[in-house]
């Protein structure tokens, strides 16, 4: 019976993955044909190369991916610098500071959306990789997910290393981050998707389609008369197959991570 | 500059596994008093800690917090098509309460919301079956409820654009098999809007599940044990034990549902194409924002209508967490 409803339910819900897949390799008549074809004649393999031909696809992607490395990276670094120095270390304005950082996290995007844009257009960025990346190098969840790992270590190797007459930069690389490293793969696991699947933002700071990143790139081709649909839904499968095939690679770790950290 | 408060041989001052309160400055040390070595308070860890946040900070203050107190500015303000503003007090705000795109834009947010929250219940009953002692291809169904939320929105939206299209759709081939003329979905106001919730509760769906599934392994078994020496049958053992221990993990499922779906706009923008002419009668508050700040160029307007959102999931998230002491049981 559990298996029948969850077996039932995980058709569901994966059936519209396996409808894009067969669209993908049927021609554009069978996709629009009024009497719904199932398995086309012929499979047409063909359209994943007019991926390539019809759309700046190629640029797309490469965007895409320098997007979400230099994100992905620049998340990591600043986050867990940041959160070491919030949960560890004492300074002045320690806790202003904070407050500062995790007061971001209660606003919703749309509000400090308008003034990023005049920024990125004030700095002339519009249209290019910096533009593109900029806000989404700091991440205010990123701090609150490292400081919270940090809070939870033990001191004492810490004070060892302190002892050894280590300095704080040398504590935290040597010392410390290893042991982060597990809170550290959710950061980079959260950061990869919502940078991969993000919308609004490119949609904002890009014009010139060979400029966007898939996610932006996609949404320029709906609405189209001549729709080209079996091209439409290879070009999608393939934006989708990096962020997918990493899930699938990593599925316990992507899942928990998630669950965990409550953010898309 | 010297990082001289760093004494070796001395027992640093940490504060392990206590969350940090806002200190406020110690009258003790006055101005400048940051560098006073003998108090042993305030002895920190000299410059490093200022070069730890130094990048994130900035990064947050100039692309984050500045940019909030600019847009509740600019929500007081009128701009020129050519850029450059004046002062115009609560002129935005009184134009945009009398504006009846903004009702109508709250009303498909909400509708969304409902639909999209219809999701948590058939979560709850799937994950209960998921944590079937024993059960066979629990990976899998994991995996496979869990995919669409990983997805790309824009990706999935191509596929569902087709499903949902009204002459060659495979969803009105499905309801014309039992007798239902289906509308052309993704063109016809109220249609369109189920037609994104639909999509936006198929997307979800695996994260509740997946949250509600580890709420579930924190249930102690013995619990059922007793329940079924005393006869109580599945049902009832999901009445009375599942869903009252699992409140705090659908509360939390709750809020964060609530919260991502007025935000909706990915899958609205996607699924109906920025140039559907139903779009005026179904957008998301949102997409209203989007529409007025970045398309008509109305920042002044924007920034308010962003202000708007900001109090409305503010005020949504207050109403839940008061309601939560009804209803959401904690020991």
């Amino acid at each position: 019976m559990a298996h029948l409803v969850l077996g039932v339910g995980g058709l569901i819900m994966a059936f519209p993955f396996l409808w894009q897949i067969i669209m993908s390799l049927s021609t554009n008549a069978e996709v629009q044909s009024v009497t719904p074809v199932f398995w086309p004649a012929e499979l047409q393999w063909e359209n994943y190369v007019r991926v390539f031909q019809r759309l700046p696809f190629f640029d797309q992607l490469q965007t895409s991916v320098a997007v979400t490395v230099i994100r992905t990276l620049a998340q990591i670094l600043f986050c867990t610098l940041a959160g070491y120095a919030f949960a560890r270390m004492r300074f002045r304005g320690r806790g202003v500071l904070l407050a500062l950082v995790l007061s971001i996290l209660m606003v919703p995007s749309q509000v400090y959306l308008l003034s990023q844009y005049q920024l990125i257009q004030g700095f002339g960025l519009l249209d290019s990789l910096g533009g593109l990346v900029l806000p989404g190098l700091f991440s205010a969840f990123g701090t609150f997910l490292m400081r919270t790992a940090f809070l939870a270590m033990p001191a004492e190797l810490e004070e060892a290393a302190r002892l050894d007459g280590a300095n704080p930069l040398q504590i935290f690389w040597r010392v410390m981050l290893p042991l982060a490293t597990p809170t550290i793969s959710v950061l980079a696991i959260t950061t990869v998707l919502w940078s991969w699947n993000e919308l609004l933002w490119p949609l904002v700071v890009t014009t010139f389609s060979d400029r966007m990143p898939l996610s932006a790139g996609l949404a320029t081709l709906i609405g189209d008369r001549t729709t080209d649909y079996p091209v439409v839904m290879a070009a999608s499968l393939l934006a989708m197959a990096p962020v997918l095939i990493m899930f699938i690679l990593l599925q316990r770790r992507v899942i928990d991570g998630l669950a965990s950290s409550g953010l898309k | 500059m010297t990082s001289s408060s760093l004494r070796p041989g001395s027992p640093a001052p940490s504060l392990p596994g206590r969350a940090a309160r806002a200190r406020p400055g110690n009258p003790a040390h006055g101005p400048g008093g940051a560098r006073s070595s003998g108090g042993g308070r305030i002895a920190g860890d000299g410059i490093w800690p200022w070069l730890f946040i130094a990048p994130l900070v900035t990064g947050i203050s100039v692309f984050y917090f500045w940019p909030v107190l600019q847009t509740a500015f600019y929500s007081l303000t009128d701009w020129g098509v050519f850029g450059g503003w004046t002062f115009a007090g609560v002129d935005n705000y009184v134009a945009l309460f009398a504006d009846p795109s903004l009702y109508l834009s709250i009303g498909n947010t909400l509708l969304y919301t409902a639909i999209v929250l219809l999701g948590i219940p058939i979560a709850v009953y799937l994950a209960s079956l998921l944590n079937l002692p024993g059960l066979r291809f629990a990976s899998l169904y994991r995996v496979l409820f869990f995919l669409p939320y990983v997805a790309m929105p824009t990706a999935v939206a191509m596929v569902w654009r087709v499903i949902y299209n009204g002459d060659f759709g495979l969803l009105n081939h499905a309801l014309a098999l039992v007798g239902i003329d289906g509308p052309y979905w993704i063109s016809t106001p109220g249609a369109a809007t189920v037609a994104v919730a639909i999509v936006g509760l198929w997307s979800s769906l695996g994260f509740s599940l997946i949250v509600l599934a580890a709420g579930l392994k924190n249930i102690p078994p013995e619990m059922y044990e007793a329940a079924e020496l005393d006869g109580a049958s599945r049902w009832r053992q999901f009445r009375s034990i599942t869903v009252p221990l699992l409140t705090p993990s659908i509360f939390f499922v709750t809020i964060v549902t609530v919260i991502s779906s007025f935000q909706v706009f990915d899958l609205l923008y996607a699924i109906l194409g920025s140039s559907n002419p139903v779009l005026p009668k179904s957008m998301s508050l949102v997409y209203f924002f989007y529409r007025e700040g970045f398309v008509t160029n109305d920042k002044g307007y924007a920034a308010a209508i962003a202000m708007v959102i900001f109090l409305i999931i503010g005020i949504v998230t207050a109403v839940q967490f008061r309601l939560q002491k009804r209803w959401v049981q904690s020991d």
